[in-house]
């Protein structure tokens, strides 16, 4: 997450002290991310070497030190703003290498490593909804938080569900399937050497 | 307080053809005055029919079926049928309203075909839409409701007078999230009223609203959620990253 743009965006609504910056950032994000006051100081002084806010310049460095944004530092969050995130180029996913691995592995019962993150995945989810079910409709911040983080985990929960009625539907078609090494995947390691 | 729902080793088994279908095998289950248990499976997993035996629509192969603390298999055929009318409430995914009448008249339409006279059930029906937050919904037609407002009169049907029980079919199939949101925050307004509530789905999201998680699979349940602490130990777990 940006902490720099976060910061950008405060800014951008008029003169803020560091402290302030700190509360409001927590404020606004439903107090998920919680910030230390270090990397907020840490953060305004690198924007402020690149010519993004500026401070005012007789007071003394402290929870008194006022920060503003400048044109360059609008131009910049403007451009944040529509950049997309990395999102393109897959990560390689823990959980997926894990149910790979589980597939190839002899003696391993894919379906009950399967069921073990599932549950694990909704347990989460369930903690998740509770927040969201305590703060009511009136944190506008946190139940946009809340519900981004659901349907991430949500969607790892679908892709765990896909698994399973593909390993069953493969486990029908041909019963070796889900252990025997997987001709395609030798053929394209091949290419990558 | 007596528990509202009891599955003890339940199998159901239906034929088809001369092939054998085992729908549910050895299923338990106990659900508590004032809680919610979600039942996620995959399509074909069982937990339809587990609803419609726990709701005394469809009776068990084997295994005995309590509700309220009653078993369902030393009752009459009327008893079952009283029992299905005052203690079990039912909520579908097409929301089954009857379109000739108002939001009232299809919230008091159980009790007073349980016998209750027209005017006891209304006010029973007002009361029940307003504690729901539905009082100014009352006399529009099903026609005159958007979706997520026919499920929440819906809702409001399945837990008017003395019910128990509420037996939910994948409740927010038909509706966007906010809407399904809505009436997931309405049943659980139900629980903490002190009825009891079996929500079956195969929507993680919609399951996570549950106090507990019971995973069922080829009509076997293969795990269930354990309370992993409140919210608050989440935003440790935050905060520590």
């Amino acid at each position: 997450m940006s902490v720099r743009h976060a910061l950008l965006a405060l800014l951008s609504e008029g003169p803020k002290y560091g402290l302030q910056l700190r509360e409001e950032f927590e404020a606004r994000t439903g107090e998920v991310w919680p910030l230390n006051v270090g990397q907020v100081y840490t953060t305004l002084q690198r924007l402020e070497r690149d010519g993004l806010v500026e401070s005012d310049d007789d007071a003394d460095p402290g929870p008194q030190k006022g920060f503003r944004i400048t044109a360059d530092g609008a131009e910049e969050l403007a451009g944040w703003l529509r950049t997309p995130p990395d999102l393109a180029s897959p990560p390689r996913d823990e959980l997926v290498i894990k149910i790979l691995v589980a597939v190839r592995l002899p003696g391993v019962d894919v379906q009950e490593v399967i069921q073990s993150h599932r549950r694990y995945l909704v347990e989460v989810m369930q903690q998740w909804t509770r927040l969201k079910e305590d703060a009511g409709d009136l944190d506008l911040g946190l139940a946009l938080v809340v519900d981004a983080e659901l349907y991430r985990l949500d969607s790892v929960v679908r892709w765990l569900d896909t698994a399973d009625g593909r390993l069953k539907r493969a486990a029908l078609e041909s019963p070796a399937a889900t252990t025997a090494p997987g001709p395609r995947i030798r053929r394209r390691a091949g290419v990558r050497r | 307080m007596t528990t509202v729902l009891e599955l003890r080793a339940v199998s159901k088994t239906y034929l088809d053809g001369a092939d054998e279908v085992h729908a549910l095998r050895e299923v338990d289950l106990a659900v508590e005055p004032g809680e919610m248990v979600a039942v996620m499976g995959p399509s074909g997993s069982g937990k339809s029919t587990l609803l419609t035996i726990a709701g005394a629509l469809e009776t068990p192969t084997a295994g005995e079926v309590l509700v309220a603390g009653r078993p369902l298999s030393s009752m009459s055929r009327d008893d079952r049928a009283r029992l299905r009318r005052r203690v079990i409430g039912y909520v579908f995914q097409d929301f089954n309203l009857l379109p000739g009448l108002s939001a009232a008249e299809n919230v008091a339409l159980p009790l007073e075909l349980d016998g209750v006279p027209a005017g006891k059930a209304r006010t029973a029906a007002l009361r029940t839409l307003e504690e729901l937050g539905l009082a100014d919904r009352a006399s529009r037609f099903p026609d005159q409701l958007s979706g997520g407002e026919r499920q929440r009169v819906a809702i409001a049907r399945a837990v008017v007078g003395d019910r128990r029980l509420v037996l939910a079919d994948e409740p927010t199939g038909a509706l966007d999230s906010v809407n399904g949101e809505a009436v997931m925050r309405l049943i659980l307004t139900a629980c903490k009223g002190g009825v009891g509530a079996v929500v079956v789905t195969h929507d993680a999201q919609l399951a996570s609203w549950a106090d507990r998680v019971v995973f069922i699979r080829d009509g076997r349940v293969v795990d269930r959620t354990t309370p992993r602490g409140g919210p608050d130990s989440l935003l440790a777990e935050e905060a520590a990253r």
